[in-house]
């Protein structure tokens, strides 16, 4: 309890509580008690549209952790996301039955493909719970081995940046393959049942969203507890200065490791509640544009704070959405304005004004 | 103190954003009431070379229809969003088309990954879509017309032709794509066509390539050595980006269209404007429509077009293709249909286009069938030339049915309607 | 040997009844029947006269129209004339209809123009008819090949001519005379030749084999082996030019970023725009020249590159100045403007241009290859872009070798205070670098120009390629990204054909990363202090 009170102060408490509050027991009444045509109604559309902002608002945060306090910048965090919602997808797609296209208790694209069974890395994937352990492990062990390797090696910055793009670009290569066994280009799709329940039914909507928002909050304070226990405080210091750090008798590879993977399953889990919210899943999400728009959220909202990403990630997602529907011509010209508008004026992202603000007067 | 009021801060930053969202553009001075309708294609990211084309013929048609009076006596307001070739994005703007603008019908999608997005959305939310372009059929939805060929209105003519004397006499065949759902399930299926011809798997050979491939250094000199062993064709389901170096490649290599002539179901005269097309000529490609088809209907079509395109000031190319042609004929089927149920009532709207007929461009009078939800259309086999038209060297006596489940796939014979 | 040829011409034509060519006998041309159509073409063929060549070689140009009324024209210079008779018609081109060749009659006009130009005094003529008759195996055409070759003086002609006539009494002749085509064959190294040779042995679907002599198939047997000897070394050398074309390309791609990157340090997310840049710029140029220089067309291109260059580096210079400069030192802020920029750019050429690709042409001298040995077809326009890379990679090293401004980018880059402190001005070192780099960029897109699309999402294809290319071959090292790109290039041509183009890609990508983690400088390692940051 102790521990959980250094983490804010009451004011912050508060305004998680109402936070919280809001997207747990606020959201949901306005989805489902509230009727359709009331100004205070809530649509699926919208549910579904900020259930994906928070969703986000999580993969950024996760990037906050290693990009911001770790100084690992990933290209590649994409791939963590996408093997989290393909985890969860596995099982979604056995949920499907026999209503597919061709009412066979495999997927499409796996009757298509005349396979007879499934193959063994769909083993398992039909138990809720084996699928929510791959959710966590197919990105840890990913990032486990690769980070091992890369912080043992002692590739930094640029490269380890390049490197983590080269990874999730072959991922996606692999992935678009018909013959992976993950439905090629087209993914996942199609979803009709979660846990038991209908995924398109409204309760089932605002369950997912008060959920996320749930985990997102949760893993706000995890991070926040991360940064500043003691590990927190050596792996910033291992992000300003490797080198001192190691001569103070630090190994940095355990304290960048554990951040990696953390950040990797962060990702994952994000990747997970995305997919059931979206509806699809398929490997353009492993692209490498989409890795880097992770690390633009992070910068926008501000590196080195946690509320940061999640707002940037909240700004840039829902600029995106309105501008393309407005503006859907000139999206683009706006959306590549604020990237450099930010990195030349708002070094500290959004962050960074809104603190130089309050500070002013 | 500080934590909240940047949270408050955060949450009214976000709804502010999607407030505005709610702002949409009316394109054309509407009279009282218009009917809102949705399009739904790509104009950023790597599909908007495709799409756009699709989106500005789109809002010819609906200009046409207003200048003719509307419908139901009330202008038609498009409601054009870019979905940037982002698959989630598809299935968030086709519910915001659908919840938040109420369209009475969407027009839009280009590749099978976002039709299979959006199509639980359609489903869920009872809306009509209308897809325009030819796909891998394996699909049937209440909620979608598909004015595109099915595989048997397009892949399976195509081969038979190559395989005829006229068409070369082929008795080898080189399925060449790129890796995704489209080729996989044509090839798929012109594979079990080619085996009931008398095909034994040594004479088929299948490759695929990742998009966006651009070296066929290698796939050019296996063709070659392919084709030593007997006339041979190449049918080809490369994406449209990668035929432009595939088929320079092939002709640096020597290898002329009339002896391995390749046959294409992506590249239409769209894509053939932008490319250099010396290399191309002779070679073929398949569609239901092609701008040299002579009819009234398509004089007046490709009229329109061009002086739209001069008009609007728009920078696609001042020529018409298949799927621009599948978009015209399926906003003006769904026209009739409205005029005929006298109502936009998605149920009376998807009663109403059964059996619907439209002159179409093709220069033959198509027909929705009354259960598949597929147009009966003419196959056609175009020659390229240099100017970036085809001739029509070969085409069906009538417009024909569509399978979109393949009889050439096991498990499919039961399924040909809703 | 003229005159004699003159002779058989004339003998030939004296068989074959010779009336002149009326618009009735042509009127299939104009119709839908393609089998009428066929067999007027080798009618036409087998007439001999002069008329009936020019019309089938007119139609082989696709210059053969048909007018409103029916009647068939030909284009003669810019004048139409009656196809049949040859007398001038006055016509209206807006009213043509133009005839439809397809490749079936194609074929039918190769072989019927062969047989009338094999007699030839163009020995240019006679060799592509040779070579269209071997391709054929027209068994009709045995007699003709055999006098043809026996009056041949020509050693290549006559050598294509001896492959035809072998390859048609491969299947006809008696044993002797098969066999001494076998032999006569054992030389070619057309697939063509070694798929029938090798179908001669092969048992069919009822364990037949079509050859029963067996001396003739122990003949056929040594002239396979011998031909597979030479064709596994043809696919060799195919391979590794290949592979250095996919390398030289690669490293034209990458060229710009090792110096945006490699030397400045910014990690140019725009860098892929700017081969975009140049690539239109070429097609800018191609337009003005079509415009204004049609004559000089297909010398569009070298006046592209300086066009390219400067495209590119205007640019460059302008987003440094504005942008970039502010980022110096900060790498990783550097990657998140420049992907705004990119974003930008590419919208601004979609605005500009249009969404859909445009289209820029091979000029005639980039088209078509050089054959080295049979089955080794070099095309030129791959030889150009390996001859372009490295004269460009040779340009790049003088500049920074050799040049003033050479040397003070070596300056900044190794110690920017230093060289500030002695005199350097480096902001403007710094502008005119990285506008040096996106120009090369540009001259890269030129190139690309010529092997692919030309549309606005064209950098977005090559930019996790070049950072490959860069970091493999080591940050700041020139021969790094020279060995990186043709190292790459190679690698993944040798691995195609072995297990497919999607996981080549994948294996090379994976290669990469393990690499990495050995030498986490890339192959080849900046020296001294730098390499700490």
């Amino acid at each position: 309890m102790d521990a959980l009170k250094k983490l804010y102060g009451p004011a912050g408490w508060m305004a998680i509580i109402v936070a919280l509050a809001v997207m747990v027991i606020l959201v949901p009444v306005l989805a489902l008690a509230v009727p359709e045509g009331s100004p205070l109604h809530l649509s699926a559309y919208t549910v579904t549209l900020f259930g994906k902002y928070l969703c986000y608002g999580m993969v950024a945060l996760a990037m906050g952790m290693a990009w911001g306090y770790g100084g690992i910048l990933s290209l590649g965090h994409g791939l963590f996301f996408a093997l989290g919602g393909y985890a969860f997808g596995m099982y979604l797609m056995r949920m499907i039955g026999g209503l597919g296209q061709y009412g066979s208790v495999l997927p499409d694209f796996m009757v298509f493909l005349d396979w007879k069974d499934y193959p063994w890395w769909w083993a398992g994937t039909d138990n809720l719970g084996f699928a929510l352990l791959l959710v966590v492990a197919a990105p840890g062990l990913l990032a486990f081995a690769f980070g091992w390797f890369a912080f043992r090696s002692r590739i930094k910055g640029v490269y380890f940046s390049i490197i983590t793009q080269a990874l999730t670009y072959a991922a996606m290569l692999l992935f678009f393959r018909n013959e992976t066994g993950f439905g090629g280009n087209n993914g996942f799709t199609d979803f009709k049942f979660i846990a038991g329940y209908p995924i398109a039914a409204p309760e089932t909507r605002a369950t997912l969203f008060a959920l996320t928002g749930f985990l997102l909050i949760l893993a706000l304070l995890a991070c926040r507890f991360i940064v500043r226990s003691k590990f927190g405080r050596v792996l910033t210091a291992i992000r300003d200065a490797e080198s001192r750090v190691m001569f103070c008798g630090y190994n940095p590879l355990p304290y960048k490791l554990a951040v990696w993977v953390f950040s990797a399953v962060l990702c994952g889990i994000a990747g997970a509640l995305y997919v059931p919210q979206v509806g699809i899943i398929n490997p353009s999400e492993m692209s490498p544009a989409n890795s880097i728009e992770i690390a633009i959220w992070a910068a926008v909202g501000g590196r080195g704070t946690l509320l940061g990403p999640i707002l940037g990630a909240g700004i840039v997602n829902a600029a995106k959405s309105w501008f393309t529907m407005s503006f859907p011509e000139y999206w683009l010209y706006f959306l590549g304005l604020i990237f450099v508008l930010v990195t030349l004026f708002l070094p500290q992202g959004v962050m960074g004004l809104l603190s130089k603000w309050k500070r002013a007067p | 103190m500080t934590q909240r009021r940047e949270f408050l801060k955060r949450l009214g930053v976000l709804s502010a954003a999607t407030g505005l969202s709610t702002l949409s553009i009316p394109a054309f001075a509407a009279s009282k009431d218009p009917i809102k309708v949705g399009v739904l294609h790509s104009l950023s990211g790597t599909m908007a070379i495709s799409e756009t084309a699709l989106k500005d013929v789109a809002l010819m048609t609906f200009a046409e229809i207003n200048a003719a009076g509307g419908l139901l006596g009330r202008m038609i307001e498009p409601v054009v969003v870019d979905p940037a070739s982002n698959w989630p994005l598809f299935a968030e703007k086709a519910r915001q088309l659908i919840t938040k603008d109420k369209v009475a019908v969407t027009f839009g999608c280009w590749t099978s990954v976002s039709r299979k997005s959006v199509l639980p959305v359609y489903e869920e939310l009872n809306s009509l879509l209308f897809y325009p372009v030819q796909y891998e059929g394996e699909e049937l939805s209440q909620n979608v017309f598909y004015t595109g060929a099915a595989p048997n209105q397009q892949a399976i003519p195509a081969v038979e032709y190559l395989l005829s004397a006229e068409g070369g006499g082929a008795k080898r065949v080189f399925l060449l794509g790129t890796d995704y759902v489209y080729p996989r399930t044509t090839n798929k299926i012109l594979r079990a066509f080619l085996k009931t011809k008398g095909f034994a798997d040594k004479d088929i050979e299948e490759v695929y390539t990742p998009f966006g491939h651009s070296d066929y250094q290698t796939i050019v000199a296996n063709i070659k050595k392919f084709a030593a062993g007997g006339p041979t064709c190449v049918v080809s389901t490369i994406n449209g980006d990668s035929n432009v170096p595939f088929y320079k490649e092939l002709g640096n290599a020597g290898l002329k269209a009339k002896d391995v002539p390749v046959v294409a179901f992506s590249v239409a005269e769209q894509e053939l404007a932008g490319m250099d097309t010396k290399p191309l000529v002779g070679h073929l490609a398949a569609w239901n429509y092609f701008q040299s088809v002579k009819s009234p209907a398509n004089t007046k079509f490709v009229k329109m077009w061009k002086d739209y395109v001069k008009k609007q000031g728009l920078k696609d190319f001042p020529v018409t293709d298949d799927p621009m042609e599948a978009t015209y004929v399926g906003i003006h089927m769904w026209a009739q249909a409205v005029k005929k149920a006298g109502t936009l009532e998605i149920g009376a709207v998807r009663t109403a286009m059964a059996g619907q007929t439209f002159a179409a461009p093709s220069g033959f009078t198509l027909t929705m069938d009354k259960t598949n939800h597929h147009l009966h259309k003419p196959v056609m086999i175009g020659e390229i030339r240099g100017d970036g038209q085809l001739d029509v060297v070969w085409k069906t006596k009538g417009p024909i049915r569509a399978q979109p489940w393949s009889p050439y796939i096991a498990g499919n014979e039961k399924k040909q309607s809703l | 040997m003229r005159v004699r040829a003159l002779f058989y011409f004339f003998l030939l034509c004296q068989c074959l009844p010779a009336y002149a060519l009326t618009q009735a006998q042509l009127a299939p041309l104009a119709g839908e029947d393609f089998d009428a159509k066929l067999t007027l073409i080798d009618q036409l063929g087998s007439r001999g006269d002069p008329s009936a060549k020019v019309l089938l070689q007119a139609l082989t140009d696709k210059t053969v129209w048909i007018a409103s009324n029916g009647q068939l024209l030909r284009l003669e210079g810019e004048t139409y004339v009656d196809a049949a008779t040859g007398a001038a018609v006055a016509a209206n081109a807006e009213d043509l209809q133009d005839v439809v060749v397809n490749n079936r009659m194609q074929r039918h006009l190769d072989s019927a123009l062969a047989g009338l130009t094999l007699f030839d005094a163009d020995p240019k003529l006679r060799l592509a008819a040779a070579q269209a008759l071997a391709e054929r195996g027209d068994a009709d055409l045995l007699p003709t090949i055999k006098k043809a070759q026996a009056q041949e003086q020509d050693a290549k002609i006559k050598s294509e001519l001896t492959q035809a006539a072998a390859l048609i009494e491969l299947a006809t002749g008696d044993a002797a005379t098969r066999k001494a085509a076998v032999q006569a064959l054992a030389d070619a190294d057309s697939p063509k030749v070694r798929a029938l040779l090798a179908d001669r042995i092969a048992k069919d679907t009822q364990g037949k084999i079509a050859e029963a002599d067996p001396e003739v198939r122990l003949t056929i047997e040594r002239a396979l082996a011998a031909i597979d000897r030479r064709g596994v070394l043809a696919g060799y050398l195919a391979r590794i030019f290949s592979g250095i074309s996919l390398g030289s390309v690669l490293m034209l791609a990458a060229l710009g970023l090792a110096i945006t990157y490699g030397l400045m340090g910014v990690i140019n997310m725009a860098h892929g725009e700017f081969l975009m840049l140049g690539a239109y710029a070429t097609y800018v140029v191609q337009g003005v020249f079509r415009q204004h220089f049609p004559a000089q067309l297909d010398w569009y291109l070298p006046a592209a590159l300086p066009a390219a260059f400067l495209a590119a580096f205007l640019v460059g210079v302008i987003l440094e100045r504005t942008v970039i400069r502010w980022l110096y030192g900060r790498p990783l802020e550097s990657l998140l403007a420049t992907w705004g920029l990119s974003l930008i750019l590419i919208q601004a050429v979609r605005t500009f241009f249009g969404p859909q690709n445009v289209e820029v042409a091979n000029p005639a001298w980039m088209s078509g290859g050089w054959e080295v040995i049979p089955n080794l077809i070099l095309p030129y326009n791959r030889m150009v872009i390996i001859g372009f890379a490295l004269a460009v990679l040779v340009a790049v090293w003088l500049i920074l070798t050799r040049t003033r401004l050479g040397l003070f980018v070596r300056g900044v880059t190794q110690n920017r205070k230093m060289a500030d402190c002695l005199g350097v001005p480096t902001s403007r070192v710094d502008t005119l670098t990285f506008g040096l780099g996106a120009g090369i960029a540009g001259l890269g897109g030129v190139a690309l120009s010529q092997i692919g699309n030309v549309g606005p999402e064209l950098g977005q294809a090559y930019i996790v390629d070049s950072f490959m290319v860069v970091v493999l071959g080591g940050v700041g090292q020139l021969a790094g990204t020279v060995a990186g790109g043709f190292g790459l290039g190679v690698v993944n041509k040798f691995l195609e054909p072995w297990i497919g183009a999607v996981l080549a890609k994948i294996a090379v990508l994976i290669f990469i990363i393990a690499f990495i983690q050995k030498r986490p400088q890339g192959l080849f390692a900046m020296k001294g202090r730098q390499a700490d940051n």
